[in-house]
């Protein structure tokens, strides 16, 4: 999943690492407003969250697996900003400690990962939420699109990287054909897994999700008699 | 979980490659990896060069290349992707053992192969190396932004509790009849999942409180620079 060392040209990885800081230097007033002082240990055990969700594989067919990038989810449940440095820091351990994913191609993977995937999702998010009736309940199935969006989106924006900087002469064509459709499959997957863990913590603990704020601050408190 | 909280790739040792300083080791991999990456496809020389001195480095920090060896399969998704380039590769055709395959899609899938290959093998010498701790001390004096050095370090630290917390509901699951990777228990699993973030989510609550009670003005003190 992670673009390796050598896929894309020495330029476009710089160019992708400049985007990468500028957005994670964004990210991190952002955040402020979305945790305060909590920022680092609750950022810090969300990534951790994110690196174990992660762990989880779902068959794609073709005897290939996928896993959850996670980038829709984590946005829904802390917040684009708090979900921008959630990924991102999680892809820097992974490179870091883990040797999963280039260190050159740190900023590319930033970007597809933490930037694209996490916006694209959040956006599609709102925006199905606001077609929605106000309900908790619409949470699940906004968060859903959104994550089946955010998948695709970043195959896209990875084909586009490699048709101005890879370092093969493939027809670019080609590359977006292959990376978008085999890239819907996956982010089916990652839209039925968004969509359950956030049905299981709405249903728990719907103070937890910040995509059900609006939501939950429409919501009448209700009595219910006992029924005899 | 009572185990001490490093982690997987580090390899213990004294040799000088564990000893230098984190910050000189992250500059010098970044700089080695992007003269990798811009080293043009076809000066096969450069790349033996290249891979020497890696290879000069691994020796040097006396880690076994039987522990090195094993974790390169991390490559494995992606060498499958540079054998294929051969194939879907446009531009003139050429002969090998009997197969037609495109000659610049040659080049750059075994070009692909060597650059993967070397930046994983580096960066496994990095992990298994380099203390996690002095990771995150090289950052800080690489003037990474304070923020993202705490979340890091707040990850690493809750790594193994958190997955071994997964670790055990999964084991749990599978005791009662439970297969995470069939479909028709990704319910289960996402509820699991479910927990898990809540689980985690009040963790971090309720370290953040026990920071608090120690003083915490969101900064961490620095111990001892090296």
């Amino acid at each position: 999943m992670h673009v390796p060392d050598g896929f894309l040209d020495a330029p476009t990885s710089v160019a992708t690492g400049a985007v990468a800081v500028a957005g994670v230097a964004l990210a991190l007033r952002g955040a402020r407003r979305e945790l305060d002082d909590r920022t680092a240990p609750m950022a810090g055990l969300v990534a951790t969250f994110v690196f174990a969700a992660q762990m989880i594989n779902f068959p794609v067919g073709a005897g290939t697996s996928g896993h959850l990038l996670g980038g829709a989810l984590a946005a829904v449940l802390v917040g684009p900003w708090s979900a921008v440095l959630c990924i991102s820091v999680v892809l820097l351990v992974q490179a870091l400690l883990m040797a999963d994913g280039g260190i050159t191609a740190l900023g590319t993977n930033v970007t597809l990962m933490a930037l694209v995937g996490v916006w694209v999702g959040w956006g599609v998010f709102v925006l199905v939420r606001r077609l929605l009736p106000r309900r908790t309940s619409s949470v699940v199935p906004a968060a859903a699109i959104g994550a089946l969006a955010s998948v695709p989106a970043a195959a896209a924006v990875f084909s586009l990287l490699f048709a101005v900087g890879g370092n093969a002469p493939v027809d670019p064509g080609t590359v977006l054909g292959a990376m978008v459709t085999w890239h819907v499959v996956i982010g089916i997957g990652e839209a039925v897994v968004t969509g359950l863990v956030v049905a299981s913590v709405v249903a728990t603990r719907p103070d937890l999700v910040r995509g059900a704020l609006p939501a939950l601050e429409t919501r009448e408190l209700e009595i219910r008699s006992p029924v005899r | 979980m009572g185990a001490g909280h490093g982690h997987r790739l580090h390899f213990h040792g004294h040799s000088p490659v564990h000893r230098a300083p984190a910050h000189l080791k992250l500059l010098a991999l970044l700089g080695f990896m992007l003269v990798v990456v811009a080293t043009p496809h076809d000066w096969y020389a450069a790349f033996a060069a290249e891979a020497l001195v890696l290879l000069g480095v691994v020796a040097l920090s006396r880690v076994p290349v039987t522990y090195l060896a094993p974790r390169m399969v991390i490559e494995v998704p992606f060498a499958v992707f540079a054998l294929l380039m051969p194939f879907i590769a446009q531009g003139p055709r050429t002969e090998v053992l009997g197969l037609t395959v495109s000659e610049p899609g040659l080049h750059a899938g075994v070009a692909l192969l060597v650059k993967g290959t070397i930046g994983v093998l580096a960066s496994l010498t990095l992990a298994a190396t380099t203390e996690p701790q002095d990771v995150l001390r090289g950052l800080t004096r690489l003037r990474m932004p304070d923020l993202v050095v705490q979340i890091m370090g707040f990850m690493i630290r809750y790594l193994d509790v958190v997955t071994a917390e997964l670790g055990r509901m999964m084991v749990a699951m599978r005791s009662r009849g439970c297969e995470p990777r069939s479909p028709r228990h990704w319910p289960t699993l996402a509820r699991a999942m479910g927990a898990l973030f809540i689980r985690s989510y009040e963790r971090g609550e309720r370290v953040h409180l026990a920071m608090l009670s120690r003083g915490y003005d969101g900064r961490l003190p620095s111990e001892g620079r090296p």
